[in-house]
């Protein structure tokens, strides 16, 4: 292979990635009853296109692949086949190989040819036993207005260059079936500019009806939309159009709303925007010093030039963000293929997947997030049989949702299912020798889920049940600065809640003084910020508590976590800040609160390592360090009260 | 201390045997570390204090947007004493994808030095570990310590670098 070729390597590979993507989704939604002829023409479409590309390139092995399943997926859209259950099987495990072999290439490995090779088998035979009763479908043809309708529908809105019908329908036979065949819809559909990231069919004839362009474009937003539309608009033939191909012109026009750029040269741009907000506040800072004449002018280009690296930041920033949906797609596929091998019935429902988050998120959320879900169908929804006894509609629900809330994320996995048995989480916890309290609240119960080596499942299934994965949930997720929380009623269902901040590249922050040193406080997790006076101070066992709204609050005095010297240590000259975690509430004592402030985030492991209690450093406004506190680490440094059983080391 | 010249007169800066070393001072003792793990040389400034680490660490500086830690060698290996002046230099190196700043008493010269130069290190008598030394070369009238400073800084003695993955902390 020459050198020339291997720079397009990278894209071949990402768009093949792309199109599989949206190849499983749509096999995933296809109504097998009654299959939506512009969905079967994008799932053919983006199988041709991959045979198309990795021809190209000489990747035989999805060339070969695809070649049988383009095949198979034409008879489908040309109305020669109906697609049924067992077939989609096969496709779906097509699609799985044919990421698998994608892989493979990308990381220039040797190509498993036996699979490959069992692929197109299996392949071959689906289309083997279509090809017997095709002779059976054709005469169904003749008398059919339906099948003739659809036949004629696909072969009209061919997006390639089949112009010509292959199909056996008879031109003839329009006039009968123009009800089927043409929504009309001469209109482009230019909806999809938002999701400019899945864009890479550079011919898409959305010539059928707004509503399933709207679809196809929707269905990284939301499945259970998108279903709803199909109904409704299959139910509504219109009037003949019979000029669809014009309609596949101003399509085009859309083809560059986006750009592929490489996340590298975005992230260095962040770090490169967050040095320019250093600097103009180090300008600040100089600039409030200069007196006299110029000290109008600068202030206002000061006042200009903030506001304009602002802007900067925040485009900058929105560049990072993705919207939910790209990690929620990948759902449906998972819940299908679990609830079928549970022998479960499971409807999953996607909402929010337009909520944006920060890339680098999104990739950490994929392991938790898939985990989550798991574990709600397999511990969570009972069986069909369960379900009946328990009062329940046969088919469980569970819902992935996304919203935005203030300055952080909330990402919920609801179910219907038997929710979290109190007793049973117990005695495991008592079998695996955690030392717990009996009688502690719920909340509290449900957190023992996340300790290590703690299932729940009477049986370990392949499925989850081992115990390895709760506690490397919560892990993950506070290693991107989120917390975990469950609400569970017993026989009603459980909600699983990530809460996160918005990006991990700045935080709001209030910066407190100790000593002679700057801490900066994430703003989410104030509560308030007082001076106590002498009588809300009580000592239990030398430990401070404070005494605040009909509440005990242990105190942390900052000075002695970071170590600092000459810092006020009388709780009643200084200044206390509620804070509150997802552990836990306590108040930090510290000197004073200097003022609020946006920080950029500086990893202190990147030339260090982890500091218990610091979540990272910034750089102030005079070039100093700042700590970042991390106050989930900071509450784990509250002595538990004796009436809490956590276990602590 | 001053150290006026060191440089090998007799080695040409052709030899591909050759190495250049920064030398450098602490207390009365004569160290060299290889050049190019020297990122930059710069004088010591106020730090910002790491809570729950060592004396030695003084903390960490901005380095041009970098937050870099600073280790003070003298603290570390109780050699001579820990002042800190104008005249005090801190020599930035970049190890292992990290920069690290070491606090030295000042640094004296770059001397080239071919491999045959470099007598193996004694198993004592400096304070400084053998594994950590690379040799000793006689210089004029007095020996030079050569550091191997990446060994050095990630060593779990010195503590710059995270040696367990996730164990908690507290």
């Amino acid at each position: 292979m020459s050198i020339d070729m291997e720079q397009f390597h990278g894209v071949f590979f990402d768009e093949s990635q792309e199109h599989l993507d949206s190849m499983e989704q749509q096999l995933m939604d296809l109504e097998l009853d009654n299959p939506d002829a512009e969905q079967l023409n994008s799932i053919f479409r983006a199988a041709h296109s991959i045979k198309g590309g990795s021809g190209i390139f000489g990747f035989d092995a999805l060339t070969g692949l695809t070649h049988i399943m383009e095949n198979l997926l034409d008879r489908a859209r040309q109305g020669n086949i109906q697609l049924n259950e067992a077939m989609v099987n096969v496709l779906l495990e097509t699609v799985d190989l044919l990421k698998k072999t994608l892989d493979t290439y990308k990381n220039k490995e040797e190509i498993d040819q036996n699979s490959i090779d069992e692929g197109i088998k299996t392949l071959e035979l689906v289309l083997a036993d279509e090809s017997q009763s095709d002779t059976a479908a054709e005469a169904l043809d003749k008398g059919s207005d339906d099948i003739e309708g659809f036949g004629f529908f696909e072969s009209d809105t061919l997006a390639d260059t089949v112009d010509s019908s292959p199909t056996d329908t008879p031109d003839t036979d329009t006039e009968e079936v123009e009800g089927f065949g043409f929504f009309e819809q001469p209109k482009p559909v230019t909806d999809e500019d938002g999701f400019g990231f899945f864009e890479a069919m550079p011919i898409k004839p959305e010539g059928t009806n707004k509503a399933y362009g709207f679809h196809h474009k929707n269905i990284g937003k939301s499945n259970a939309q998108g279903k709803a539309s199909v109904a409704s608009t299959s139910a509504t033939p219109d009037k003949n159009t019979p000029s669809r191909k014009a309609s596949e012109q101003p399509k085009k026009a859309t083809e560059s709303a986006s750009i592929r750029v490489d996340t590298g040269k975005i992230d260095s741009l962040v770090n490169l925007v967050g040095e320019l907000v250093i600097t103009q506040s180090m300008l600040a800072v100089i600039g409030s010093e200069v007196t006299g004449e110029t000290e109008e002018k600068l202030h206002s280009a000061l006042a200009e030039l903030q506001r304009n690296t602002q802007e900067i930041q925040e485009s900058v920033m929105s560049m990072r963000m993705l919207p939910m949906s790209v990690t929620f797609n990948r759902f449906p596929r998972v819940v299908r293929d679990l609830s079928s091998k549970l022998g479960k019935k499971v409807d999953l429902q996607i909402e929010g997947g337009t909520t944006e988050i920060d890339k680098g998120m999104i990739e950490k959320l994929v392991d938790p997030l898939t985990h989550l879900v798991r574990n709600s169908i397999d511990h969570g929804i009972e069986t069909v049989d369960g379900r009946l006894a328990a009062g329940k509609s046969e088919t469980g629900t569970v819902i992935l949702r996304a919203e935005q809330r203030g300055g952080s994320i909330e990402i919920s996995i609801t179910d219907d299912g038997a929710g979290l048995n109190r007793e049973r989480i117990l005695s495991k916890a008592t079998e695996n020798g955690l030392d717990f309290d009996p009688n502690m609240p719920e909340t509290k119960v449900w957190d023992l889920i996340f300790e290590a080596g703690f299932s729940t499942a009477v049986e370990v299934t392949d499925v989850s049940g081992r115990g390895v994965g709760m506690d490397v949930v919560r892990r993950n997720i506070e290693t991107i600065g989120g917390r975990i929380e469950i609400e569970s009623t017993l026989g009603k269902g459980s909600v699983f809640r990530i809460h996160l901040p918005l990006t991990l590249a700045i935080v709001d922050g209030m910066c407190v003084s100790v000593g002679d040193q700057i801490f900066i406080v994430p703003l989410v997790n104030i509560v308030e910020s007082i001076q106590p006076s002498k009588d809300q101070i009580k000592v239990i066992s030398n430990d401070n508590l404070l005494w605040i709204r009909e509440q005990y609050w242990p105190l942390i005095k900052l000075h002695k976590t970071m170590e600092i010297d000459n810092a006020i240590n009388e709780p009643d000259k200084a200044i206390v800040v509620l804070i509150e975690s997802s552990k836990k509430r306590f108040a930090l004592l510290v000197d004073a609160l200097v003022g609020q402030q946006q920080v950029v985030i500086k990893s202190l492991e990147k030339h260090y390592k982890r500091v218990t209690g610091v979540a990272g450093a910034t750089i102030m406004g005079d070039g100093g360090v700042a700590m970042i506190l991390d106050v989930e680490s900071l509450a784990g440094l509250v002595k538990p009260p004796s009436t809490e059983g956590k276990k602590h080391d | 201390m001053t150290n006026t010249q060191m440089s090998q007169d007799n080695q040409s800066y052709t030899d591909a045997d050759s190495r250049e070393f920064l030398s450098f001072v602490l207390g009365e003792e004569h160290y060299a570390l290889d050049i190019m793990s020297v990122k930059e040389i710069r004088g010591y400034e106020s730090v910002t204090k790491i809570a729950n680490a060592p004396a030695f660490i003084k903390g960490v500086i901005n380095l041009r947007g970098d937050i870099v830690p600073i280790v003070d060698l003298r603290l570390k290996f109780e050699i001579g004493e820990a002042t800190y002046n104008e005249f005090t230099i801190v020599i930035m190196l970049n190890v292992m994808q990290r920069i690290v700043g070491i606090v030295v008493d000042g640094v004296s010269d770059v001397i080239r030095l071919a491999d045959e130069e470099i007598r193996p290190p004694p198993e004592f008598g400096v304070a400084f570990d053998s594994q950590y030394l690379l040799g000793l070369v006689p210089i004029e009238d007095h020996m030079v310590i050569l550091v191997n400073i990446e060994s050095l800084i990630s060593s779990e003695e010195l503590g710059l670098v995270d040696t367990q993955i996730t164990a908690p902390q507290e």
